[in-house]
């Protein structure tokens, strides 16, 4: 039970993201998430027994760690991951519902639903209209919202991205100003940067999807309107076969938020 | 034997679940369990090694650790977590039940075995009522045995065989406290998600008798 049961999660969550959202699927897992399990978390592994202070006083080394370190970066970056990762559920969810109507339909026997059998509506792939596409949008927007937020956290705790190798002490009972020397102050600040530079790529590619999507948005509304001025009938007979395509879209997301039964 | 096994028991739970109970899974799966896992636990790592004292007496440190965390915060979260997971099985069980008795006496004797209605749906409310009364009785022990959900840098203590008042520093203390209270913040959301799950089911099937009375009275 690890970062591979939420890979598990989130690989369903895949079939029904755009090109983009795929493409930040695999940055998150192979920039980030890989990285932290390999590499950051050893970097980061004797932080508090290699920091040193310039003193015997019992005590002052704890008080000073905890004072320049609130919260550990490898902690901060393991709940960014979770909580950036999380919007993607609400996808999952939204088409879980949708598939759970449409096999009760198909179960009825409504002749509407146009699927042979339970298999061929667990498969089906979903396409990102209707109300799934807010609920898309959505997750796209949240996951901005909390880049953002754990980004200027740790600007804000941290003063920059920068470790240093020494810091200054006087919190009590260390007496008067103490020097205290980080572990391995480089090899951090080259992860921290490494880190912070792959969120903003992620957030680069979180813009480019929401506007992607907002385009291919007013697009099909414009095409829409301008279809209704030349042929009212024919497009709402056209505008109905989309719908029922998208009703029907909806209901393939079983897997995706399955990943836990599976 | 670890955490799988409680991941692969939250799955199966998942089949049997109302959309609210989804949820909750979903939430104690990567809120509390991940969380749990990936973070939490390296956190208290090494509590007792950087738990320092000022002092020299050799078995101060020993007793005076051992006086302000009688049970890890760590510790008590794994218990939490297995605990709040378990009762599920109480459904798991009775759909288990069910579906034996169909195979047993080789006919279709519920609509689905799965479906929450007559003896499932009280193992269900009861399950939904022990997970709550878990949740709220491990948050009353944190905050009775740690005096609120503080984490102090400093301790004083004066057990034997410390000589006197001795000064005991706590390692991690502000972390451990952001931590302790994303605890109680994931704990009290699963708790209002059970007590809506227990709302919903109780407001739906009271209106179904309630309707079936009716059509019958008027039958």
């Amino acid at each position: 039970m690890d970062w591979g049961a939420l890979h598990t999660i989130l690989g369903g969550v895949n079939k029904h993201s755009t090109s983009i959202g795929k493409i930040w699927l695999t940055v998150l897992f192979i920039f980030r998430i890989m990285i932290l399990v390999v590499a950051a978390e050893k970097v980061w592994g004797d932080e508090q027994d290699d920091f040193v202070c310039n003193t015997l006083q019992p005590g002052c080394k704890n008080v000073c760690y905890d004072h320049f370190f609130p919260i550990s970066h490898i902690r901060l970056w393991a709940l960014q991951l979770i909580f950036v990762s999380t919007p993607a559920l609400l996808v999952a969810m939204h088409v879980a519902y949708r598939r759970h109507e449409k096999k009760r339909q198909f179960r009825k026997g409504d002749q509407k639903c146009e699927y042979k059998d339970m298999e061929e509506i667990r498969k089906q792939r979903f396409h990102i209209e209707g109300s799934l596409w807010w609920t898309y949008t959505s997750s796209i927007f949240f996951r901005l919202v909390f880049e953002a937020v754990f980004m200027y956290a740790f600007y804000f705790m941290y003063d920059g991205f920068r470790m240093p190798r020494l810091m200054k002490c006087n919190a009590w009972p260390c007496p008067n100003t103490v020097d205290c020397f980080v572990s391995r102050p480089t090899e951090k600040t080259v992860f921290t940067i490494f880190m912070i530079a792959v969120s903003s790529i992620c957030i680069l590619l979180n813009v480019a999807e929401l506007c992607y999507l907002l385009t291919k948005f007013f697009l099909r509304r414009s095409k829409k309107a301008a279809n209704q001025k030349q042929h009212p009938n024919h497009e709402n007979k056209e505008e109905t076969k989309q719908n029922e395509m998208n009703e029907l879209i909806s209901d393939s997301c079983q897997n995706t938020v399955i990943g836990f039964s599976s | 034997m670890s955490w799988v096994f409680l991941r692969d028991l939250l799955s199966g739970v998942n089949k049997y679940s109302t959309g609210i109970g989804r949820i909750w899974v979903a939430v104690v799966f990567i809120f509390r369990l991940l969380v749990y896992i990936v973070a939490a636990e390296n956190i208290w790592k090494y509590e007792h090694d950087e738990f320092e004292c000022n002092v020299k007496q050799p078995g101060c440190e020993n007793v005076c650790f051992d006086h302000f965390f009688p049970i890890s915060h760590i510790r008590l979260w794994a218990l939490q977590l297995i605990m709040v997971s378990t009762p599920s099985l109480l459904v798991i069980f009775h759909v288990a039940y069910r579906e034996n008795r169909e195979k047993h006496h080789n006919q279709k004797l519920y609509k689905s075995p799965g479906k929450i209605d007559g003896g499932l749906l009280c193992t269900y409310l009861i399950s939904l009522t022990l997970k709550t009364g878990f949740e709220v009785v491990f948050l009353v022990l944190f905050y009775k045995l740690y005096n609120g959900f503080k984490v102090p840098p400093l301790v004083k203590c004066d057990v034997r065989p410390c000589p006197n008042t001795v000064d005991c520093y706590i390692s991690k203390p502000t972390e451990k406290m952001i931590f302790l209270w994303f605890l109680v913040a994931t704990s009290c959301l699963c708790i209002v998600l059970n007590l809506s799950e227990l709302s919903y089911l109780i407001f739906k099937y009271s209106i179904q008798c309630y309707l079936k009375r009716y059509i019958q009275k008027h039958e």
